[in-house]
């Protein structure tokens, strides 16, 4: 930029020779940009492209350009099919006990974190309960596979040596939504209680001398003190986490399925991969997944909505 | 609430107390069985005992494991996507957030909105799978690497961060003559290491521990990165599978187990290594998205 240039006001310029030099002058910002926003452009935006073939009978000889038009046929073939259902059944009723069972957990957890007198006791519990949380789902499953299975579990073991029947849970469908809900707890409720935790930590001191003062028991404490001050935390997260009701953990599941569970183990994500991937049915697959993406696409925008209406940061 | 600190303990604290340490030997059991039994002794090993501590400590599993040729194959995989991965993220990460935070740039706008749009929707699995395929990376290890390289959530959090360093540094470099890259480079990324602390740990961990796109990426076994190669021996276990997998020689003599515990272990070491000392960090990670100024 001369220097003639930048001394002549902006108001001499035209709009796009103001855009220009604004470019210019970013010049520098726009080469720290561009390495990822390339990346997004590549490995986001362009398989989503991809998703046409949904509409079209994908044959991969003939190539995307090649194979034929088809409308919504495959969409239809979807919401006609048995295993759609079944695969509908399975992602509300994994995210249900999940929402039930799991969701309350850390704030149990955090709670009782919270009212710990003892710094190095907390400390020591905490560094404990958040471990699991970084361990892969290969190791998660094979451990389960140690203290479940029938052949190397040493809880059937225990089961056997007190007199009582060796049981299938791993190749049990009534186990199976469970079984997934307790792996989560055990990986997954340690870390969760980070976030509460630091919504407590916010909490003035003094409102619980105040409390003790007036005589309030520790019960008291937490009910009229800790509980309301995580309020909005607990609301905003159940709203995300109802915004996540299309979406399984899905390595988890595709770990943890066996033949004799797929009844009650088949989500979309799975169902992709064993029609795409496995047996090459590219058109159908995409389709289902499509589905999936769309619905959960819904429910993302519409609970991060419902956040934002009642006055708190949503995810965007 | 050190104020209560010298008060006695009431029941209430010994109930509390009592189910934490209760929750605490929960999570850990796994560990520590997993762990006992692949430091057994193979010549005393009982199948199906539990040990909380091995009865005769013994190296033999690990020693097999890391002469078969599939398991040092499938760390050295995983020890390079990791290491390349890590590093690529967040140079990647940390520009592009960068220049993000930067609302006088031309086009940030656009830039942010294809960031958030891609938090809400993904083209999904297939999708994926055929730009890789389109790519050529099938079977090759960059597969991992790309899949995995930068995400929304990624994105929005640094931004987030970056936002709340003091500007007037940033101001002052630029008035001394620095430009958009020497700021980012001699101010910004100084200011940011507690992020780039954090975010590194979470890219290691989320490449080291992936698995599904390894499976569907690569196939070819010499190929296979710690977790597969794990599942393999571990999940699919037909009892063979571990020596099938192995050079060959003594290893009949080693029980099973014990040689799978240990491959357990193998697959979460780096991480047990580490975590005692990074632990903080990752907690401070979590939180730097809720610290918008």
């Amino acid at each position: 930029m001369s220097l003639a240039m930048s001394n002549r006001s902006n108001a001499e310029k035209t709009p796009f020779r103001r855009l220009v030099d604004s470019i210019i002058k970013h010049r520098w910002l726009y080469v720290l940009a561009i390495p990822g926003f390339l990346y997004l452009i590549v490995f986001k935006y362009f398989p989503m492209w991809g998703l046409m073939i949904a509409f079209k009978e994908y044959n991969p000889y003939a190539g995307f350009w090649g194979s034929q038009w088809v409308g919504f046929e495959h969409f239809k073939e979807l919401f006609e099919s048995r295993n759609f259902y079944i695969m509908l059944r399975n992602t509300l009723a994994i995210n249900i006990f999940g929402l039930v069972f799991m969701f309350p957990l850390p704030i149990l957890l955090a709670l009782m974190l919270n009212e710990v007198r003892h710094e190095a006791f907390k400390r020591i519990n905490q560094s404990i309960v958040y471990l699991p949380h970084f361990l892969s789902w290969v190791v998660v499953v094979s451990m389960t596979f140690f203290l479940l299975s029938t052949d190397v579990g040493i809880v059937n073991k225990l089961i056997s040596e007190f007199g009582g029947e060796t049981v299938t849970f791993l190749s049990e469908p009534k186990y199976f939504w469970a079984l997934l809900t307790a792996q989560n707890m055990w990986k997954e409720a340690g870390w969760g209680t980070i976030i509460f935790l630091a919504a407590m930590a916010g909490v003035d001191p003094q409102r619980y001398e105040a409390a003790v003062v007036d005589g309030a028991s520790r019960w008291r404490q937490i009910w009229h003190i800790t509980l309301p001050a995580i309020r909005p935390t607990i609301i905003i997260l159940l709203i995300l986490r109802l915004g996540q009701m299309a979406d399984v953990g899905f390595e988890q599941v595709i770990l943890m399925t066996n033949p004799l569970v797929t009844s009650v183990s088949e989500v979309f994500d799975t169902y992709v991969y064993s029609v795409g991937i496995l047996q090459g049915k590219i058109s159908i697959g995409i389709t289902v997944g499509m589905f999936k993406g769309v619905v959960g696409l819904i429910l993302v925008v519409l609970s991060n909505y419902i956040v934002k209406k009642i006055g708190q940061e949503g995810i965007y | 609430m050190s104020f209560v600190a010298t008060k006695k303990l009431t029941l209430f604290d010994y109930v509390n107390y009592t189910l934490l340490i209760l929750i605490s030997a929960i999570s850990l059991f796994p560990f520590i069985y997993v762990l006992s039994v692949s430091f057994t002794d193979p010549k005393v090993y009982v199948p199906l005992k539990f040990y909380l501590f091995p009865e005769q400590w013994s190296l033999s599993a690990y020693k097999y494991i890391l002469s078969t040729n599939s398991f040092l194959n499938a760390f050295k995989n995983t020890i390079f996507v990791t290491a390349i991965g890590t590093v690529l993220s967040i140079v990647f990460s940390f520009t592009f957030a960068y220049a993000l935070t930067k609302k006088s740039m031309p086009g940030q706008k656009i830039m942010l909105g294809a960031v958030i749009f891609t938090l809400v929707f993904n083209a999904g699995i297939l999708p994926n799978y055929l730009l890789i395929k389109e790519l050529d990376l099938l079977n090759s290890l960059w597969a991992l690497i790309w899949s995995g390289l930068t995400n929304a959530w990624s994105l929005i959090m640094i931004k987030s961060f970056l936002e709340s360093l003091p500007s007037e540094l940033e101001e002052a470099a630029r008035i001394d003559g620095s430009s958009d890259i020497g700021v980012f480079w001699r101010i910004v990324v100084p200011l940011s290491m507690p992020a780039v602390a954090a975010f590194t740990l979470f890219f290691a961990v989320m490449y080291w521990n992936t698995y599904f796109n390894a499976l569907i990426y690569v196939s070819e076994s010499s190929k296979w990165t710690l977790q597969v190669l794990v599942k393999s021996l571990v999940i699919d276990s037909d009892s063979n599978g571990v020596g099938e997998a192995g050079a060959g020689g003594d290893e009949a003599f080693l029980p099973q187990e014990t040689i799978r515990m240990a491959s357990i272990v193998m697959a979460m070491v780096p991480i047990l290594i580490v975590y005692p000392f990074l632990q903080k960090h990752f907690a401070k990670g979590v939180m730097i998205g809720s610290v918008k100024g």
